[in-house]
């Protein structure tokens, strides 16, 4: 199924308002989701026989760093009985200096894959995820301070005494 | 700025509160992180009751380095050694695919010579021979049989050497690079390969009869660990795990990058022949058979090498580098079969500057291990270590 076909395939099921925009410009074409709806998105991309997309390769946090301060998250999907790749994007502005995170929706009930990445995600961007089963940091320690794939990320000076230099 | 809302706590408090209780009523044991069958250092928290493992719960994170922070703040070609410290047991994979995807954002992937393709994908090669030997090897020391160990080690060694002729150092091999190669291969490298080849056939021969056929051996893996398919896939499982559990998928001939179109192999899959389709014994038994595979493709390799594509005194390996790796503005990500399984590079740039503005890698090691605590319910603590040591994962490419 091409690029478009899978457009259409989700504007129908969803409405129009599902797909915010797309990316064609590079080698790999990709689509631009709303956030809200990114959980049932994969679900039926997943299941539907005409794409199943059954295997995600990865799964990005990426901190924008341009005026509204985005972040997003970056899905590859792989299908393994038409051996087709897809690229799914979704992002929204963050205050800066805010005392929230920016959250999106959890698609580990899709994928367990996502259950490492979105931690992973988590503890290094700072992205907050819903209805994750377990979203405790993965790679740092728990006592970490910040997030250091932000852009503008500073070393502490001190972590427990210890000088980092 | 300051992070406050309690919501973000609540997982952290969640895991605390399930360690006391269990701490109440089973049993908590921790297996490593110095503990010589998790291979490296990771922790795994088991909460057991007497012998059977109730919950396994993997901490990892004890050789990170952040390596996309490294690769957000070096240019491509000072990243290249970085990668080749993510699987450090087979550092020409992980070069490879990130230079493929570097060269293909660049679009000079087609205009690679030839005989650069093919001397790459003959250390890819010989590093997964190198890499599968490890994971066989130490796979029979965690069920307790010594001897393969230091076989694997034995054959392991003459790669290493070559490998070590070639680049110039052991392990980490900073070979291949954007554009080519560090050098060419020097004189002779192709007639010790071949020396190698012949030498290292009737050992993989021995290795079958002493590990392979083993009574002993197949008590403690067949039937033990067993990963269904639609598991697999959902878990991300990638590489030889995966085919174990019967799906022929293996990206050198889905994606036929590099030089594998042109090369006649097989994809050896998990057929359940002492057991289930996917225990751990099919997991052993599909590197064994890879091994075989690569073999084959490595004197394929070496026969365009010594023939159509033979040395000439005016190859040069790095005339298409280019001056300045600077790819156009947008995504990529590629994906290749490292020894581990799907390793991926996703990069994002901006076309101004040598420098990414993000990079992820996707380990396999990451993914395989993620399906540990669903393979692990209920087992006993004996088949946990032969899961894990089935599983073969390396945690520089976990930890990252």
């Amino acid at each position: 199924m091409s690029f478009n076909d899978i457009k259409q395939l989700l504007t129908e099921k969803f409405g129009d308002a599902v797909i915010t925009g797309e990316e064609t410009s590079g080698l790999q074409p990709a689509l631009l989701i709303n956030p809200d709806d990114i959980t049932a998105v994969c679900l039926e991309l997943r299941n539907n026989p005409k794409t199943y997309f059954d295997f995600l390769s990865s799964l990005s946090g990426v901190h924008y760093n341009d005026e509204a301060n985005r972040f997003g998250v970056v899905y590859h999907l792989a299908s393994i009985p038409y051996k087709t790749q897809l690229t799914l994007k979704i992002s929204k502005p963050h205050q800066k200096e805010s005392s929230e995170l920016p959250e999106f929706k959890s698609i580990t009930s899709v994928y367990r894959t996502a259950d490492w990445h979105e931690r992973e995600a988590y503890d290094l961007l700072g992205i907050y995820f819903e209805d994750h089963p377990d979203l405790r940091r993965i790679l740092l320690p728990d006592d970490w301070d910040g997030f250091p794939l932000r852009k503008g990320y500073r070393n502490a000076e001190f972590y427990k005494g210890i000088r980092i230099d | 700025m300051v992070i406050t809302n309690p919501k973000y706590e609540e997982a952290l408090l969640r895991y605390n509160k399930k360690i006391a209780d269990a701490s109440v009523e089973d049993m908590i044991l921790n297996v490593g992180p110095q503990h010589p069958s998790t291979h490296g250092v990771l922790r795994l928290e088991l909460i057991t009751d007497g012998e059977i493992v109730k919950e396994v719960i993997p901490h990892i994170g004890y050789l990170h380095r952040c390596f996309d922070k490294h690769a957000e703040s070096l240019t491509y070609q000072q990243t290249i050694p970085f990668t080749d410290r993510l699987d450090y047991l087979a550092s020409m994979n992980n070069s490879h695919a990130f230079v493929m995807g570097v060269e293909r954002m660049m679009g000079i992937d087609k205009d690679i010579p030839k005989r650069v393709e093919y001397i790459r994908v003959l250390v890819c090669e010989l590093n997964r021979i190198a890499s599968h030997l490890i994971a066989i090897g130490t796979y029979g020391i965690d069920i307790g049989a010594f001897t393969p160990f230091l076989w694997c080690f034995r054959d392991r060694e003459h790669i290493m050497g070559m490998l070590e002729w070639a680049s110039g150092s052991r392990m980490l091999y900073n070979y291949i690079w954007v554009g080519g190669l560090f050098y060419d291969l020097p004189v002779g490298f192709e007639e010790r390969c071949r020396d190698f080849v012949e030498y290292f056939k009737p050992k993989m021969v021995e290795l079958n009869q002493l590990l392979t056929d083993n009574q002993v051996f197949i008590s403690r893996t067949a039937n033990v660990g067993v990963l269904p398919l639609d598991v697999a896939i959902n878990y991300g499982c990638s590489g030889p795990m995966l085919r174990a559990s019967g799906l022929k998928w293996d990206l050198r001939r889905i994606d036929n990058y590099s030089a594998y179109p042109e090369i006649d192999f097989e994809i050896p899959i998990g057929k359940g022949l002492m057991g289930k389709v996917g225990d751990c014994w099919d997991r052993y038994k599909v590197r064994v058979d890879e091994i075989e595979q690569s073999l084959r493709i490595v004197e394929q390799c070496l026969d365009r090498l010594q023939k159509e594509l033979k040395r000439t005194p005016d190859f040069d390996p790095r005339a298409k580098m280019p001056r300045k790796t600077i790819p156009k503005a947008q995504d990529y990500y590629v994906r290749c079969e490292g020894a581990k399984g799907e390793l991926g590079f996703y990069f994002m740039t901006d076309g101004k500057s040598e420098i990414p503005t993000r990079v992820k890698s996707r380990g396999p090691s990451f993914n395989n291990l993620s399906v540990l605590p669903e393979l692990s319910k209920g087992v006993l603590i004996a088949d946990l270590i032969a899961i894990v040591g089935s599983i073969d994962f390396v945690l520089g490419e976990v930890d990252r």
